[in-house]
C-alpha cells in the first residue's frame, strides 16, 4: 500500500476577479521510505498542491478529489482530525523560519509545547526529548541553546530548529516547502545532507517542493515536474535527468547553467509563465512549446506511460518527436 | 452621480489596457473604491449634504438670524417643524429658523473641517516629506519639535488663544491649524523613510537624478495615497474639535452657528419638548462625520499596495 | 582598444557604525568591516562576477564603487578619475557611463510612473534639452533592444511580470549607452526559464555594446557561466580571483572549494557521487572578525599561524590569486 494516494486533485481559489483555477486534475502516489521532489516555477502550483492535501489552503480555497494517506481519506477532514494528522503523521515545514516561529516566544517553550500537546508527556521529559532533537539536527550546546528565541538563531540553524520541531512526534511524512531557498548554497549542502540523514535514521518519507534541479538530483528518488496548476512528468529522478521525455522538463533542463559545463548560450523557454487566471482548455504549456500541434490547444493530456512502470508524461506528441 | 456597475467597469478597464493606455494604480485603485459599497454610498451622501448647504438656501422662507416673533418664547408650542410655517425644520428658543440655521453651520463646519485639513496636509507633508528624506541630525531636530508641540495639551492652549485673543473664526483656524498639522507629518515621515529605502529611489540615486526631484517625481507621488487616507480622516477630527470648543460656547459667535453651537443650544433645552432642535443640526452632524469615516476607510482598502 | 582596465578599484574598505542593544547613548559605536581591503580590475567588455554568502558585503561593494555609500579609505579609479575623491556635483557626469541593475525586478521602478517615462529619466536628467521626439525614439530604440515592444511604453511596472519587469531595468540602464552595468543579483528572483532569457540578454547586450559587467550573485552556476573572471568574498575580504574556468576546475582556498562543492549539479549520478566538503559552524560576526584569516574559525586546513597573521591576497598562477597560508 502506498503512503500517500492522490487522485483528481484539484484547487481553485474564488476571487474578487473570478475563479483561479490553482491545481488541475493532479494524480500520484508514494511508497514508503521514499524522497519525492515536486518541481515547478512560480504558478506551477506545487505549493497549493500539498496546502491543499493538508487542509491549509486560505479561506478562499477549495480542494476536491481524493487524498489518502496509508490507506485513509483525509482531504477535506474536520479540523480538529487534520489537526492530530498534521503533527503526528505528517509534518511541515516552510521557506521562511522566521514566520513559522512565534518571535516571542522561547525556542524552549515552543517545542515543548507540541509534545504535551499532541503526546500528553510531562514538561521535564518534552524538554528532554526537545533538547535530544536539537541535538540529532546538529545544534551546537543545544541544552543552553533551546532557551534563546528564534532571532538568536542564524538563517540556517533557524531552519534546522524547524526541522527539529516538526519531527518530535515521529511524522511518518515530512513535506518541505522550498526549505532552502532562502539560504546560501553551504547552507543549503548542510540542511540537505541533515534531511537525508534524518530520513534513514527515523524512516520518514519527504515530499521536497523545490525549483532547484540541482537540489532535485541530489536529493530525491522520484519527481514529479508541475506547470500550469497539472503534471507534465513524473518519475525515477534518474530516469527524467537522463532523458526527460516532456517538452516542459526537457526545456528546464536546458535552461539550467551547470556549474560542470561550458556552453555559451543557455537554451531558453521562451514566453511568460502562464496567468491563471484564465484556466487554460487544454495543455497549459502549449502556448510556449515548440512540439505544439492544434490538439495541445484544446485538450488536456492525461499521464500515459513514458517508459517503463514508473514513468509518465502527459504530452500529446509522442516521445519520439521529442527525444 | 456614482453608480456601481461593475460589469461596465470590468470592460472599460480591459478596453483601457488594449488600447495601451496603461492601467495606472489610480485607476486601479478607483475602481476598488467604486466596488466599496460603504464608500461609495457614504461619499454620494455626503456630497448631497454639500449640495444641500449650497441650494438650500434657495429654499428658505426665513434668514438664519431673522427673528419669528411669533414663536420666541414659545417653541415648544408654535416652533415645531411645518412646511406652511416655513420653518421646515422648527425654530430655537429665539424663533430663529432652525433650516437656515442648520445649513448655515454644515458651511461653517465643513469649511473649517475642509480647509484646516487642507492646511494641516499641505504643511504637514511637506514638513514630514523633508524631514524624512534628509534623514540625519535635520530629521531628529525637526521631529523633536513635532514631539514638544505635541505634548502641548491642546484644547487648554485652544481656549486659552480664544479667551485672550477673542472668538472668531479666524483665531479659531490658527488654533486648530497650529496643532493639526503634526500628526500628517509623523505619518509622512514615516512614509517617506519607508520609500526612502525602496530600489527605485535608489536606482533614481545612482543616474544621478537630484534630491529636489526625487522628492517630487518619486517620493511625493507614492505618499499621495497615504495622505488622501489620512486627510479623509482628519477633517472629521477638526470638525469634532471645532464643535466642541463651539458646545463650550468659546467657537463662532453670533449670529453665525456651527453645528457644535447648535447641538449646544439643542441640548439646552431638552426637557422642554423641542427635541427637533438637537436632533436636526446632530443628524447631519453625525452623519457627515460617518460618511468621512467611511470614506476614509474606503480610500485606505482601495489605495492597499498589496493588491498587486 | 586600448588594453587598459576602465575600473580599477584599489584597497576599498567600507566600515559601517553598529550599537548594540543596551549601549548607552554615549557609547562609542563599533565598526561593521562590510568591505576589508578589495582590489581589483576590469577591462572593457570583461565581466567580473562577484560571488559570496550572506555578510560577504558584496552588495556593499558595489554601492560603494557607485557612491551609494561612503567608502572609508581606497580609491575607486574609472577611466583614470579616482571618483571617491571628487564631489557629489563632480560625480554626477561620471554617472552617465556607470549604471545598476537591481535583485527585485519590481521593486527597482517607480509604480506611479509608466515604462516609457522611467526608461527615459536618465537621459532626461543628464540631457534635459532633448527634443521630445528624440527621446521617445531613443526609449523605443533601447526597449526593441530589450525585447520589449513599442505599444507597452504606456504601461505601468505592476502589469509586467518578473521578467519583464527587469528587461524594464535593463533598458533604462542601457538608455545613456554606459560603459559598466553594475548587476546585483539580477536574476535571483527570477524563475528558472526566465533567469536563461535575461542572461542571455545581457551578454547579447554585452557582446553588441562593448559593455564591462560586474554581476553579483550567489547561485555560481549563473556566474560562471557569464563572467570573465570571478572573486570570491568571505565576511567582506577577498578571497580568491580567477578565470571562471580555473575557479571551477582549480579553487585554491579552502572556502572556494567547499562552495564549489556545496553547488548542486543538476546530474543525478554527478551528485551521488560527489565528494561534499561541508563546513561546520556559523559565519562570525563582521563586528568582532576572527583575527588573522577571517575564514579560520571554519577552515579544516587552520593552524596557528592562522590565528596570527592574516594571509597575503597573492598571484599563485596566470590571473589567479588567493588569500591563504595553505593553499593548493
Amino acid at each position: 500500500m502506498s503512503l500517500i494516494d492522490v487522485k483528481n486533485l484539484k484547487v481553485e481559489f474564488e476571487t474578487a476577479d473570478g475563479i483561479v483555477s490553482a491545481v488541475n486534475n493532479v494524480n500520484f502516489s508514494m511508497d514508503e521510505g521514499k524522497i519525492l521532489a515536486i518541481v515547478g516555477e512560480s504558478g506551477s502550483g506545487k505549493s497549493q498542491t500539498v496546502f491543499g492535501m493538508t487542509g491549509l489552503l486560505d479561506h478562499n480555497g477549495s480542494a476536491t478529489g481524493s487524498v489518502k494517506f496509508e490507506g485513509e481519506e483525509i482531504l477535506n477532514l474536520s479540523n480538529q482530525k487534520l489537526n492530530q494528522i498534521r503533527a503526528e503523521k505528517i509534518a511541515m515545514i516552510f521557506q521562511d523560519p522566521m514566520t513559522s516561529l512565534n518571535p516571542y516566544v522561547r525556542v524552549s517553550k515552543q517545542m515543548t509545547e507540541v509534545l504535551i500537546h499532541h503526546q500528553g508527556v510531562s514538561k521535564s521529559d518534552a524538554l528532554k526529548q526537545s533538547i535530544s532533537m536539537l541535538d540529532a539536527v546538529r545544534i551546537p550546546d543545544a541544552s543552553n541553546r533551546i532557551r534563546m528565541y528564534p532571532h538568536e538563531f542564524s538563517g540556517g540553524m533557524r531552519q534546522r530548529v524547524m526541522i527539529a520541531m516538526s519531527l518530535l512526534c515521529r511524522p511518518k511524512l515530512l513535506i518541505a516547502d522550498e526549505p532552502t531557498t532562502a539560504l546560501d548554497v553551504t547552507v543549503q549542502a548542510q540542511i540537505m545532507k541533515l534531511l537525508a540523514d534524518l530520513q534513514k535514521d527515523f524512516g520518514m518519507s519527504i515530499i521536497l517542493i523545490t525549483h532547484d534541479l540541482g537540489v532535485v538530483a541530489g536529493s530525491s528518488d522520484d519527481m514529479l515536474v508541475m506547470y500550469g496548476g497539472e503534471i507534465m512528468e513524473i518519475g525515477k529522478t534518474e530516469n527524467i535527468y537522463a532523458s526527460p521525455t516532456h517538452p516542459y522538463t526537457q526545456g528546464l533542463m536546458s535552461a539550467v547553467p551547470r556549474l560542470d559545463d561550458s556552453e555559451e548560450r543557455l537554451v531558453t523557454i521562451p514566453g511568460n509563465p502562464p496567468n491563471m487566471m484564465k484556466a487554460p482548455e487544454g495543455c497549459p504549456f502549449a502556448p510556449r512549446c515548440k512540439y505544439s500541434i492544434d490538439k495541445c490547444n484544446s485538450e488536456s493530456p492525461i499521464l500515459v506511460k513514458a517508459s517503463n512502470d514508473d514513468h509518465f508524461r502527459a504530452c500529446h506528441v509522442s516521445k519520439e518527436k521529442i527525444l | 452621480m456614482i453608480v456601481a456597475n461593475k460589469g461596465k467597469i470590468k470592460t472599460m478597464a480591459e478596453n483601457l489596457s488594449e488600447s495601451g493606455a496603461g492601467r495606472s494604480l489610480w485607476k486601479d485603485a478607483r475602481m476598488r473604491f467604486i466596488q466599496n459599497k460603504a464608500a461609495t454610498i457614504s461619499l454620494f451622501i455626503l456630497l448631497s449634504i454639500v449640495l444641500f448647504s449650497f441650494i438650500g438656501p434657495y429654499f428658505a422662507v426665513w434668514s438664519y438670524e431673522q427673528i419669528d416673533w411669533n414663536a420666541m418664547g414659545s417653541a415648544a408650542r408654535v416652533g415645531m417643524p411645518s412646511i406652511e410655517s416655513g420653518h421646515y425644520f422648527g425654530t430655537d428658543d429665539l424663533g430663529r429658523d432652525l433650516y437656515s440655521r442648520v445649513i448655515q453651520g454644515t458651511q461653517i463646519s465643513l469649511m473649517v473641517g475642509v480647509l484646516g485639513a487642507t492646511v494641516a496636509v499641505i504643511v504637514g507633508t511637506l514638513y514630514g516629506a523633508t524631514s524624512g528624506y534628509l534623514g540625519g541630525k535635520t530629521d531628529q531636530i525637526m521631529m523633536r519639535i513635532v514631539d514638544i508641540l505635541m505634548s502641548i495639551p491642546y484644547m487648554f492652549v485652544l481656549i486659552l488663544l480664544l479667551v485672550v485673543f477673542g472668538r472668531s473664526i479666524g483665531m479659531l483656524f490658527i488654533g486648530i491649524g497650529l496643532l493639526s498639522w503634526l500628526d500628517m507629518s509623523r505619518i509622512v515621515r514615516g512614509q517617506t523613510l519607508n520609500l526612502k529605502n525602496k530600489e527605485f529611489i535608489e536606482a533614481a540615486r545612482v543616474t544621478g537624478v537630484s534630491d529636489f526631484k526625487i522628492i517630487t517625481r518619486h517620493i511625493v507621488p507614492n505618499l499621495l495615497g497615504i495622505v488622501a487616507v489620512y486627510a479623509t480622516l482628519l477633517v472629521p477630527g477638526i470638525i469634532l474639535a471645532e464643535s466642541f470648543i463651539s458646545f463650550l460656547g468659546l467657537g463662532v459667535q453670533e449670529p453665525s452657528t456651527s453645528w457644535g453651537a447648535l447641538i449646544k443650544e439643542g441640548a439646552g433645552t431638552i426637557s422642554y419638548d423641542t427635541e427637533w432642535q438637537l436632533l436636526f443640526p446632530l443628524a447631519f452632524f453625525v452623519v457627515s462625520l460617518f460618511c468621512f469615516y467611511f470614506i476614509g476607510d474606503g480610500l485606505r482598502d482601495a489605495l492597499d499596495p498589496k493588491e498587486r | 582598444m586600448n588594453n587598459q582596465p576602465i575600473l580599477e578599484v584599489k584597497n576599498l574598505k567600507v566600515n559601517f557604525d553598529v550599537s548594540s542593544e543596551g549601549d548607552m547613548p554615549w557609547t562609542k559605536a563599533k565598526k561593521l568591516q562590510a568591505v576589508n581591503d578589495i582590489s581589483f580590475s576590469l577591462n572593457a567588455g570583461e565581466t567580473l562576477g562577484v560571488v559570496g554568502e550572506s555578510g560577504c558585503g558584496k552588495s556593499t561593494l558595489a554601492r560603494a564603487i557607485v557612491k551609494m555609500v561612503p567608502a572609508e579609505a581606497g580609491e575607486v579609479i574609472w577611466l583614470g578619475n579616482d571618483l571617491l575623491g571628487l564631489s557629489h556635483s563632480e560625480t554626477r557626469p561620471y554617472r552617465k557611463q556607470i549604471q545598476m541593475i537591481f535583485q527585485d525586478p519590481l521593486a527597482s521602478l517607480n509604480p506611479r510612473m509608466n515604462i516609457g517615462e522611467i526608461i527615459a529619466e536618465p537621459l532626461r536628467t543628464h540631457y534635459p534639452k532633448t527634443p521630445e521626439a528624440d527621446v521617445q525614439a531613443r526609449v523605443i530604440d533601447v526597449m526593441n533592444k530589450v525585447g520589449l515592444l513599442d505599444n507597452l511604453m504606456n504601461r505601468y511596472p505592476h502589469e509586467f511580470s518578473g521578467g519583464q519587469c527587469q528587461r524594464i531595468g535593463i533598458a533604462r540602464a542601457l538608455i545613456l549607452k554606459p560603459k559598466l552595468i553594475i548587476c546585483d543579483e539580477p536574476v535571483s528572483a527570477l524563475d528558472v526559464s526566465i533567469q536563461a532569457q535575461v542572461v542571455n540578454l545581457l551578454m547579447d547586450l554585452q557582446e553588441e555594446m562593448e559593455l564591462a559587467l560586474i554581476f553579483i550573485a550567489h547561485d555560481l552556476s549563473v556566474v560562471k557561466h557569464i563572467s570573465t573572471k570571478i572573486m570570491v568574498l568571505y565576511l567582506g575580504n577577498m578571497v580568491e580571483l580567477a578565470k571562471s574556468d580555473d575557479i571551477y576546475k582549480s579553487p585554491s582556498h579552502p572556502y572556494t572549494q567547499a562552495l564549489i562543492s556545496a553547488v548542486p549539479i543538476p546530474d543525478p549520478n554527478v551528485e551521488k557521487n560527489k565528494d561534499l566538503i561541508l563546513i561546520e559552524g556559523d559565519l562570525p560576526s563582521p563586528i568582532n572578525p576572527p583575527s588573522g584569516c577571517v575564514f579560520r574559525t571554519r577552515c579544516q586546513k587552520a593552524q596557528e599561524v592562522c590565528a596570527l597573521e592574516k594571509p597575503e591576497f597573492k598571484g599563485i598562477a596566470q590571473d589567479h590569486s588567493v588569500a591563504c597560508h595553505f593553499h593548493d
